[in-house]
């Protein structure tokens, strides 16, 4: 006799019942949303009122900030606030490893993806996802007992260098480039190879000429991915790039960059006081460069969509 | 009703962290716990403390918690590290009851704290065994740190290039090496790192590298202590006033200590644990002290 209720009646009932229904959903996703943007705009108001005190309330230049190479913000007589060397140091680890780590992951993505789809992805997509299991602090440890003897004894200088920053960032950033640019290009539409084959082209002019540009947008957004997470890096830069406070001037000099001063000092300074807002405010432009990663990324994918 | 249980406690852990999230906005997170424990004290010795700071100080203080706390079951006692900036700050906004310190309060300008010097740690130059010498005079000591001699050659070692490995300028063992070791002088720059064991693997690996380490950290062979000027870096010397480098650790508390607090401390003080704990993690008990120093720095004989 139930088939007899009409249709009305029964989603009456079970609007009425709405813990078990529809608005219960909907009240789930939007708390999980609310919770993650109030999270952002908390994090992001927090680093910013501290990180504007140095300037507002300890007098530091922002100029001096951002221009100077003079840094020795514990002196009590004359306090040096110059983190150039340090924001240097941090594009340069950051360039460098996506400059080795691009070719390498966008290669990789192709292998997976047009050479070897079958028995090639079964391979290498668990081993590149490996790398991301290793915890940074292993990879700085390597990095320490492996690579830095190394550079020294066969490279030259003293083995801390930007040179090993570099190479270790680069294999950490290496997933993040493969995973996505394989997304990008194993989402291209088959009528495209296809067509191109049909045209007569081999596979390599295939490759070259036409997915690689057709995929441009999405890998270039890997790349930019794999840079900002390079940028952040901390510990395991900080355990091979010597966290030397001059500008580097060749690959081989020890450098810093703005996560490494700012895990060394943090735990040594006191709240409040002019050294620890000066990390802060380094802090907050990592959050701005940050926000310029993403608006880059927003950019890219936006120019063109297939 | 099962279903709605079900869906029930994803809503609450939501709920839950949007409080968190909410404190995050302000400091307001670090006086939460205060209250808890001032109130959960009573005369037969129970509460809850919390200790964070100095990570040099850290395993010495957790030891004699957990002996503290097997003495007294009702008390629980909770060891962060963090670093000697952090424990000052905590301690001196009410977020944790003890603070600990490898330098004065003075230094960070900040008061309002009860200094308990619990123990001593010394503190020496050490360098890579390949360069082949034991003792350094202070004058060379501080041209090897400000850059003036560059190789160790000049003070008969190896043909070596000398490395500096530097602590970060706001380390508390820095700028006790700096004043005692150093007489001041600024050091020039060269590779810094904050864990002492770091900065004893990279002595010890690089040719012709020098750095400085707590008593505690010289154990092995793997790199070598240098005496200063002829004085060779031991507790005895230490203790006796004729070694210069060392330095008072510190558990600070705000204002006067509560009944728990100072029994706690009394227990850090007990012969128990400075001739026990305090000697064998290779820092030196305060009772043994024949120097005392105040926090300008100025050592005089007890």
């Amino acid at each position: 006799m139930e088939k007899s209720i009409p249709a009305k009646a029964r989603l009456l009932k079970s609007e009425k019942n709405w813990m078990n229904g529809e608005v219960r959903g909907k009240i789930i996703v939007f708390l999980c949303a609310i919770i993650m943007i109030s999270a952002t705009i908390a994090i992001t108001i927090f680093l910013a009122t501290k990180g504007v005190q140095s300037f507002t309330k300890n007098g530091v230049s922002l100029i001096e900030f951002l221009t100077s190479k003079q840094w020795n913000p514990a002196d009590p007589a004359k306090p040096l606030y110059g983190a150039l060397p340090f924001i240097v140091g941090s594009f340069a680890v950051t360039f460098l490893s996506a400059l080795i780590a691009a070719p390498l992951g966008i290669g990789g993505a192709i292998f997976m993806t047009e050479i070897a789809p079958s028995w090639g992805r079964k391979i290498l997509q668990p081993v590149i996802e490996l790398l991301v299991g290793i915890p940074s602090v292993v990879y700085g440890f390597i990095g320490l007992t492996v690579l830095v003897p190394f550079v020294r004894t066969h490279i030259g200088g003293l083995g801390f260098s930007l040179l090993s920053g570099m190479i270790v960032l680069s294999i950490m950033i290496l997933p993040t480039i493969t995973t996505i640019a394989t997304d990008a290009m194993s989402s291209l539409p088959n009528t495209l190879r296809e067509g191109s084959f049909a045209l007569g082209a081999t596979r390599w002019q295939t490759i070259r000429r036409v997915l690689i540009p057709a995929a441009l947008p999405n890998l270039l957004t890997a790349i930019v991915l794999g840079m900002a997470r390079a940028f952040g890096e901390a510990l395991a830069v900080q355990m091979v790039i010597g966290n030397v406070k001059d500008m580097p001037h060749s690959l081989l000099d020890a450098s810093a960059t703005l996560t490494t001063i700012i895990t060394l000092d943090m735990g040594e300074t006191t709240f409040g006081s002019p050294e620890n807002n000066i990390l802060w405010a380094m802090g907050l432009l990592l959050l701005i460069m940050s926000f310029a990663f993403i608006l880059l990324i927003r950019y890219l994918s936006s120019r063109r969509k297939i | 009703m099962k279903r709605l249980k079900k869906f029930g406690l994803p809503a609450m852990m939501a709920s839950l962290m949007i409080v968190m999230a909410a404190c995050g906005g302000g400091a307001s997170t670090d006086k939460s716990n205060q209250g808890a424990s001032k109130t959960t004290q009573t005369k037969e010795l129970s509460g809850q403390l919390v200790i964070s700071g100095s990570t040099a100080l850290q395993p010495l203080v957790a030891a004699a918690a957990e002996e503290f706390m097997n003495k007294n079951p009702k008390v629980s006692i909770q060891v962060n590290g963090g670093g000697s900036g952090t424990g000052l700050s905590q301690v001196s906004q009410g977020a944790v009851q003890i603070g600990n310190s490898d330098v004065f309060a003075e230094d960070k300008k900040i008061t309002g704290l009860t200094d308990n010097k619990v123990a001593v740690v010394g503190m020496t130059a050490a360098i890579n065994p390949k360069v082949g010498i034991k003792d350094i005079k202070k004058a060379d000591l501080i041209k090897v740190f400000t850059g003036k001699i560059t190789n160790w050659k000049e003070l008969g070692g190896a043909d070596q290039k000398i490395t500096l490995v530097n602590r970060p300028e706001s380390s508390g063992t820095r700028a006790i090496f700096n004043k005692f070791a150093l007489d001041g002088a600024k050091p020039a720059e060269g590779i810094t790192q904050d864990a002492s064991n770091t900065v004893k693997k990279i002595i010890s690996e690089t040719p012709g590298a020098i750095g400085y380490l707590a008593f505690s950290y010289l154990t092995d062979n793997s790199v070598t202590p240098l005496s200063i000027d002829g004085v060779a870096p031991t507790a005895e010397n230490v203790q006796s006033g004729k070694f210069p480098v060392w330095a008072y650790e510190h558990m600070y508390t705000k204002g006067q200590p509560t009944d728990l607090e100072k029994a706690f401390l009394d227990y850090m003080m007990s012969d128990e644990v400075q001739t026990g704990l305090v000697t064998k993690q290779g820092y030196l008990p305060v009772s043994k002290m024949q120097v005392q120093r105040d926090a300008q720095g100025n050592t005089t004989k007890k």
